[in-house]
């Protein structure tokens, strides 16, 4: 297309288009600009609203504060245990079966397909779930938090269709003829071609445990289990900041000093928060052309 | 020749007796020579059956009056008591009213934004700021709801928010917009449209880059414009996914998001954040009338589940595009 120059409506058009995407842009990136740059100011001048774009009074107190907390430690091993185990399941759970419903000779297909989505749809809701749940004996437990949402319907259909659309037939059907069994043809075969969608996988789930709430709101009331998530609604939410993160300040009577500072550790407490997330998008984020968007579109 | 023959059919009736001796043996033969493929699924088949399927034999709770100390099955049946006692209390209609008001307003507003990004994007020519808008955009998505709205309400925050701020810089009264139960649908649609419009716009990006080129040379060479081309060509391409994806949301019309809702819920919005999931949980969970949160909840799951049907049999027929 680049044969045809450029027609001065065409360049109009490039020059809005561009406008508008660049508002958007700056839109979307100011609050989390103004975020990282509160979190390292004197919360002094963000609280006289001084701080707007760029950090000043640059101070790294608000983090100190935050790492000298022993509950957000707490909350920060659980959840990287529950992100790295209940991913881990995810994916056992998720991989084998979309490949089953990716062949074509699989008997019943149809069938187990239209239980799984059914679900979707529809299901018991809150109170019958939350009551099975515990019969099983699954409140406090890890299991609370590893259990639910264990293979999510729409993960299969993508995954399934990453099966159909990127593994060539072929290959299955040489293998077959060698005489090699369904288990070493996934586990040998399809799952070292299946990078893309692995990845994809492993951050659609991990990134849903690292953020999950609702299941430890309802499922677990001993502190010791808590999610980094539940401890962030105090900080947030609810505006209780323990101990440990108030004192070691100077004069710490002022009540309007004591609001500052717990604006300072609320912008840090979201940084700490988030940047591991953030931090994992850019090494997945070049698998993503492959993944999803060959398992979206035929989904 | 006609040993020759008879050889062939024996070789074929034995590949015969081995393949299909009868209709259910041939199935089985099916099944059991990929009998891996059943273990591959077991463990996802076992986690529907118990924990979604599961939690539908609780369902009945919703007509009996659940007795933790009797079970599921031998609490006393009350027939249709619980829903004429949720459809009769003042309740009803003010949840009803802020779950479908909230709903509704979130689709009408976040539902084209995706979309008008998409559009946008694919019209970039320079790889390097197309990638960068998209990074950027889709990055709010990886925040958690919590995070958000602890985000929500600092940035709104009377005292010191920057929206404030700014209000005060430009001459205005600081707003309370936490405590200020009319402001509270405008937030909640728009800062998730802050947090979703980049992610819901890959799936069209997706599909835009499904387009056959052919149809865009066509076009230029018979003279289109860009936004003619846009018009007559992207947007064609896209409406499948576009009516697929309101189905979808269609269905979940009376399923507002509980989380976010409740976070940012406080006893002065209440008027207008409280809703039907909201509620659930503070009546079942919280004051622990298992029974009669139930039916709340069954009546929500049998109204999302009737617009679904309904939104995808008019889709059917008016659009050849359906779920099903």
């Amino acid at each position: 297309m680049n044969i045809i120059k450029e027609t001065k409506s065409d360049r109009i058009f490039n020059f809005i288009n561009s406008l508008i995407l660049t508002l958007l842009l700056l839109m979307v990136l100011y609050p989390l600009i103004f975020i990282v740059s509160a979190s390292i100011s004197d919360p002094d001048l963000v609280n006289q609203g001084k701080v707007w774009l760029f950090p000043r009074g640059i101070t790294f107190d608000g983090y100190r504060r935050v790492f000298q907390d022993a509950q957000i430690w707490n909350g920060y091993r659980n959840t990287i245990f529950y992100t790295v185990v209940g991913t881990v399941l995810n994916l056992l759970v998720t991989l084998p079966a979309a490949y089953s419903l990716s062949r074509k000779d699989f008997y019943g297909r149809n069938f187990f397909t239209a239980i799984f989505t059914f679900t979707m749809f529809f299901g018991g809701g809150l109170i019958p779930t939350y009551l099975l749940y515990s019969n099983l004996g699954m409140r406090n437990t890890i299991w609370a938090m590893l259990i639910p949402g264990l293979a999510g319907m729409w993960n299969i259909i993508i995954s399934r269709t990453y099966f159909q659309n990127s593994i060539p037939g072929e290959l299955k059907e040489a293998a077959e003829m060698d005489g090699c069994t369904n288990m070493r043809l996934f586990a040998q075969i399809i799952l070292p071609l299946s990078a893309p969608i692995i990845a994809v996988m492993a951050l659609f789930y991990g990134v849903g445990h690292w953020n999950s709430f609702f299941n430890a709101l309802i499922y677990l009331s001993d502190k010791k289990l808590f999610p980094l998530q539940l401890i962030l609604r105090e900080i947030l939410v609810q505006n209780v900041m323990s101990a440990q993160m108030m004192t070691s300040g100077e004069d710490l009577d002022l009540m309007a000093k004591q609001a500052k500072i717990a604006d300072m550790i609320k912008y840090a407490v979201i940084i700490v928060s988030t940047l591991p997330v953030l931090a994992a998008y850019p090494f997945i984020q070049k698998y993503f052309v492959q993944g999803i968007m060959v398992g979206a579109i035929k989904g | 020749m006609l040993e020759k023959k008879n050889q062939a059919t024996t070789a074929n009736l034995t590949v015969n007796a081995v393949e299909k001796p009868s209709k259910s043996g041939k199935t089985m033969k099916k099944i059991l020579r990929n009998y891996e493929l059943y273990l591959f699924i077991l463990p996802a088949l076992l986690y529907f059956l118990i924990l979604h399927y599961g939690p539908m034999y609780g369902i009945q709770i919703a007509f009996k009056n659940f007795m933790p100390t009797k079970g599921i099955w031998g609490s006393p049946w009350v027939g249709m008591k619980h829903f004429n006692n949720f459809f009769n209390s003042y309740y009803f209609s003010v949840l009803i009213k802020n779950t479908i008001g909230i709903s509704v307003y979130s689709l009408v507003a976040g539902f084209p934004v995706p979309i008008l990004l998409a559009l946008m994007l694919n019209e970039v020519k320079g790889i390097r700021f197309k990638k960068l808008v998209q990074n950027v955009t889709y990055a709010p998505h990886f925040i958690s709801t919590v995070v958000m709205a602890g985000m929500v309400v600092s940035f709104l925050s009377p005292s010191n928010g920057i929206v404030n701020e700014v209000i005060k810089a430009l001459g205005g009264e600081p707003i309370s917009f936490m405590t200020n139960s009319s402001m509270f649908k405008n937030i909640y649609v728009w800062s998730g449209v802050w947090q979703g419009a980049g992610w819901g716009s890959i799936i069209y990006l997706a599909t835009l880059a499904g387009i056959d080129p052919q149809l865009h040379e066509a076009a230029i060479v018979d003279g289109a414009t860009r936004l003619q081309r846009i018009w007559y060509i992207n947007i064609p391409g896209i409406t499948p996914t576009m009516i697929i994806m309101l189905i979808m949301n269609c269905g979940s019309i009376m399923n507002v998001g509980f989380e976010k809702i409740f976070l940012l819920q406080n006893a002065l919005n209440m008027e207008a954040s409280d809703v039907i999931s909201t509620y659930v949980y503070r009546i079942g969970l919280l004051n622990a009338q298992y029974s009669f949160s139930a039916a709340v909840g069954l009546f929500n799951s049998v109204i999302n589940f009737a617009l679904l049907i309904i939104v995808n049999t008019i889709s059917k027929r008016v659009s050849e595009t359906s779920l099903w």
